[in-house]
């Protein structure tokens, strides 16, 4: 067995047992990078020499016999939170040299708990996609079949964690963007509660929607990472001080009692794959296998999720990327003397085409005049969806769905029609409206091959008790031992 | 038609706290550009805000302060427009949701006093410094500033004249000293103002188009601009023209104001919640808590010091106008309780002293201790009160007791009956025609000799003495 292909546990027993070095573990993974990179385009940024330097560091901690669950265990990074000396691209040309002065509060906890730092990944663009094909540096191919994308946002940490290039990766969800990408390339991704995780270093999407979360070969990587990243923040005023549980001891077997939702909604939606149905349906067959028991639950509102998302998020987008302006830092269109003029031609030059329909639909809904209309109209819709989800949590602990509508595209297959791009996040999106944690585990294969998600849903704060499921979901299937053949 | 001015009144207050309102970066003035700074109020990316609770309590003084109605919960939200120095695009202020509502203060106008409400208080953050490199085609941008906490207390359109408009303004800034959250020095700008004016016809009730007056750098200033203001409106009036809502700059060395940007210019901030900072919520126990902390507000010190101390209301006015001088003639009263002797030697002397000096009572070179005992050994005869100004000039000199210079210069007072006899008796030899004159009728000349006997004592002669045992010789 190759080591890249280990798991961050498995890898973990190893390191510990001394039967490997971090040095050897990361040299792999950074081989296995060369290797695949080409077909696959994950990364932006491969810090290959900082984290041999890591490596060495971690090895040299384990001697001494300090060791955490993630000492010398190569992670790959969502280009989207900032890395201390380490570019930090956003995957856009108006931040293509951006080097940050600093960590992000997640990866000060990944560095002190001796993680190595493979690099950085690819995304769509600031976040904004589903494909990561907005992406305005690279494209990242599904590693199930290079011809499709990885889904999106994170689509690079998807791939580079199904094609072994990291043994985890961290990505950011706002409407979806950890969980789709993950069941496009059959890993497990989770989308914390809103306040879980702190943002502090996160580029800004839309702020009241994004977390950043782990994407792993398994459940019980997800738990470990968890316990890496969760915790109060002072310096994320949206962070919630709320003591973190230690997610890995809820890796049990057993579901006695538990209860799993199944909205009403979700099963009329069109354009519902029936590969995709099928699965989801085998996977709550299975969970009740188990001895969860299964109850129906309405989401009455789900049907305006997806329109109040696309005002929210583009609003608040619209405010967070005016700091790009050519004044500071980042790119700048240096041959322009008049101000206007600079600001106009940096963020033609800088912005791709997503980013910048985004920012005039934002710009759009927060006008004098529509602010009524649309941006508090979708708050209020905002808030009758949480209240759907509290209700519908009432009689049950946990909620299943399809994580998305259909399987990985093809390439440019969606690129010119934006709206069907944003349906792919119909079921996702309430999630972070509503600011309950999601997670995508796998849960079957399309005939053509390409995997496929299933997502659980969980209430504030409970992020134990979807990690039981999903675990106990893993234990009874082998979906997630299978790798795509590179 | 007679027309009367209406005006309301937009104070931006900087807060005195030590740190920025978002960051901890230090708020201190003068540092050289951009070293007070930190990725956060740069606006660098994936930083986010932190509130500091200093500017709330700061705030919370204010609005109780000025009777407003606090809310339990507030928001702050984004005021989006594209600037160099707003490194964000947007300034984080509030909005929808202000921290202080529907408030007062009673402001004195000449002879009558009048409430002017409190719309509304809010917090928000300052914005960067801009210069203009005049040689070259560039534009230099200080970050010192961003992020400094404001504090912006908006008027109802209560002010009916430049005066009143000028009081309420002193009032504030009285106010915001003596809670001690703001230098409300206004030409360094850490106290602005801007102004919203209209005129209608007396008697009506609705309100003309307004201006906003914008660059009201002194108070000086805030009354000649809207002077100026108010004459130009009704002129455009007067000659069947009407009033265009617009944003304008008054120039201070032209006296003169001109239009910055008409309606049509006006910017959609796109005012939005800010999803980076929770709503804020403030309990009554913080708001208690706080409300312990008040000192005694300058109209509150004002009347008690008219009704306590029995001063004029001028002069009352005038020792309660800053807290330091309040103190420092409650000060004085400690040793010498004669209020109005007290109150006309601080407004005379130690005022003209100051004034001329370029100080601040603070930095006073006679401390209120040296005042009081000066004005006690006036009290006590031990010198008269032309000496007293001798000695009062030497302590403004040395910062010296006065007691200690008295002795030093040996200006204790004589009254010794005996002694003063003895010169007296010399004067009226040396001056044998003006004694006969004297006697003859000519008794003006009493001063004359007053005068002889203390040059002969270099004025130490107690001058009542002195005038009794004269008249008792001459009258022989």
């Amino acid at each position: 067995m190759n080591l890249y292909e280990l798991t961050i546990h498995e890898a973990h027993n190893l390191l510990k047992s001394r039967e490997i070095s971090s040095q050897e573990l990361t040299k792999s993974v950074l081989d296995r990078v060369e290797s695949v990179e080409p077909r696959v385009g994950s990364y932006i940024t491969v810090a290959g020499e900082t984290a041999m330097t890591q490596a060495e560091l971690a090895d040299k901690a384990i001697a001494k016999g300090n060791i955490t669950h993630l000492t010398g265990i190569p992670l790959a990074i969502k280009d989207l939170i900032c890395t201390k000396d380490l570019r930090t691209t956003c995957a856009s040309k108006i931040l293509e040299n951006f080097v940050p002065p600093y960590d992000a509060f997640v990866i000060k906890k990944l560095k002190k708990a001796g993680a190595v730092i493979v690099g950085k990944v690819n995304m769509d663009e600031f976040a904004m996609g589903s494909s990561t094909e907005h992406s305005g540096i690279k494209l990242t191919n599904n590693p199930w079949d290079l011809s499709y994308i990885p889904g999106g946002s994170s689509g690079g940490s998807a791939a580079a964690v199904a094609a072994d290039m990291c043994l985890g990766s961290l990505g950011s969800d706002t409407g979806g963007s950890i969980r789709q990408p993950a069941s496009y390339c059959g890993v497990v991704g989770m989308k914390p509660t809103y306040g879980r995780v702190s943002r502090f270093g996160l580029v800004a999407f839309a702020s009241s929607l994004d977390q950043i979360g782990p994407l792993t070969k398994n459940v019980t990587d997800c738990a470990v990472l968890m316990n890496a990243i969760s915790g109060y923040d002072a310096g994320d005023s949206t962070s919630v001080p709320m003591d973190v549980p230690d997610y890995t001891t809820f890796l049990e077997k057993g579901l006695k009692g538990v209860k799993i939702g199944i909205p009403r909604e979700y099963n009329a939606l069109s354009g519902l794959d029936a590969e995709v149905s099928e699965a989801v349906k085998n996977a709550v067959k299975t969970i009740e296998g188990i001895g969860a028991e299964c109850v129906e639950v309405s989401l009455p509102h789900s049907e305006y999720a997806v329109a109040a998302y696309y005002v929210i998020a583009p609003s608040e987008a619209s405010s967070n990327l005016a700091r790009y302006d050519g004044v500071k830092y980042g790119l700048r269109d240096k041959n322009k003397n008049d101000l206007i003029e600079m600001y106009k031609s940096t963020r033609s030059m800088g912005f791709g085409s997503e980013v910048k329909r985004r920012i005039i639909i934002g710009t759009y809904c927060l006008s004098a005049g529509y602010y009524d209309a649309y941006y508090r109209k979708a708050s209020q819709v905002r808030t009758l969806i949480t209240e759907d989800f509290k209700k519908a949590f009432k009689s049950c602990d946990v909620l299943l769905s399809p994580v998305a509508p259909t399987p990985a595209f093809k390439t440019g297959e969606r690129t010119e029609d934006p709206l069907k791009m944003y349906l792919s996040d119909i079921f996702t999106l309430s999630a972070n409206l509503a600011g309950i944690p999601g997670m995508s585990v796998p849960c079957g294969f399309s005939s053509q091959g390409l995997p496929i998600g299933l997502q659980i849903i969980g209430k504030h704060f409970n992020e134990e008790k979807m990690i039981k499921v999903a675990y106990n979901f893993e234990q009874a299937t082998d979906f997630h031992n299978k790798k795509p053949v590179l | 038609m007679e027309f009367e001015p209406v005006i309301g009144l937009e104070v931006h207050a900087q807060l005195k706290t030590d740190t920025k309102i978002f960051c901890n970066c230090s708020t201190s003035f003068g540092a050289p550009p951009n070293t007070h700074t930190c990725p956060v109020c740069l606006g660098m990316p994936g930083m986010l805000p932190v509130l500091n609770k200093k500017v709330v309590e700061y705030t919370i003084k204010m609005a109780l302060a000025t009777n407003c109605k606090i809310e339990h919960k507030s928001r702050f939200a984004r005021k989006n427009y594209f600037y160099p120095d707003l490194p964000k695009g947007y300034q984080i202020s509030q909005y929808e949701f202000p921290i202080a509502q529907f408030g007062y203060i009673d402001i004195e106008v000449g002879d009558y006093s009048k409430r002017v409400g409190i719309t509304r208080i809010h917090m928000e953050e300052d914005a960067g410094k801009l210069s203009h490199d005049p040689g070259r085609p560039i534009s230099l941008v200080d970050f010192n500033r961003t992020g400094v906490p404001l504090m912006e207390i908006v008027s109802e359109p209560d002010i009916r004249s430049p005066e009143e408009a000028g009081n309420y303004l002193r009032q504030m800034r009285s106010i915001v000293r003596y809670l001690g959250i703001c230098d409300g020095n206004m030409e360094e700008g850490s106290f602005r103002c801007d102004a919203n004016v209209s005129i209608r016809a007396i008697g009506t009730e609705q309100f003309g188009t307004r201006a906003e007056l914008k660059n009201l750098n002194s108070f000086k200033h805030v009354e000649k601009a809207l002077h100026y203001e108010i004459n130009r409106q009704k002129e455009i009036v007067f000659h069947g023209g009407k009033v265009v809502q617009e944003t304008r700059l008054w120039d201070p060395v032209a006296n003169s104001s001109k239009s910055m940007r008409g309606k049509e210019e006006a910017h959609d901030y796109r005012y939005f919640p800010d999803p980076d900072l929770l709503p804020l919520i403030i309990d009554e126990n913080w708001i208690d808590a706080v409300r312990k902390t008040l000192p005694e507000l300058p109209a509150e010190k004002k009347k008690r010091f008219i009704t306590e101390y029995g001063l004029p209301s001028y002069d009352a006015d005038v020792l309660t106008a800053s807290l330091a001088t309040a103190n420092y003639f409650e000060d004085c009263l400690k040793i010498f309780p004669g209020s109005k002797t007290v109150s006309n030697w601080i407004m005379g002397s130690l005022m003209g002293l100051l004034n001329a000096e370029g100080k601040t009572i603070e930095q006073s070179p006679i401390s209120s201790q040296n005042l009081a005992q000066l004005l006690r050994l006036i009290k006590e005869g031990v010198i008269s009160g032309k000496i007293a100004k001798v000695i009062f000039e030497d302590m403004a000199k040395t910062e010296r007791a006065p007691d200690k210079i008295v002795k030093e210069k040996g200006l204790v007072q004589v009254t010794d009956v005996s002694a003063i006899e003895k010169i007296i008796l010399k004067v009226l030899a040396d001056n044998a025609k003006e004694v006969d004159d004297y006697r003859n009728g000519k008794t003006k000349l009493l001063g004359f000799f007053v005068g002889q006997v203390m040059k002969n004592t270099k004025g130490k002669a107690n001058p009542k003495i002195v005038n009794d045992v004269l008249k008792e010789k001459l009258g022989k």
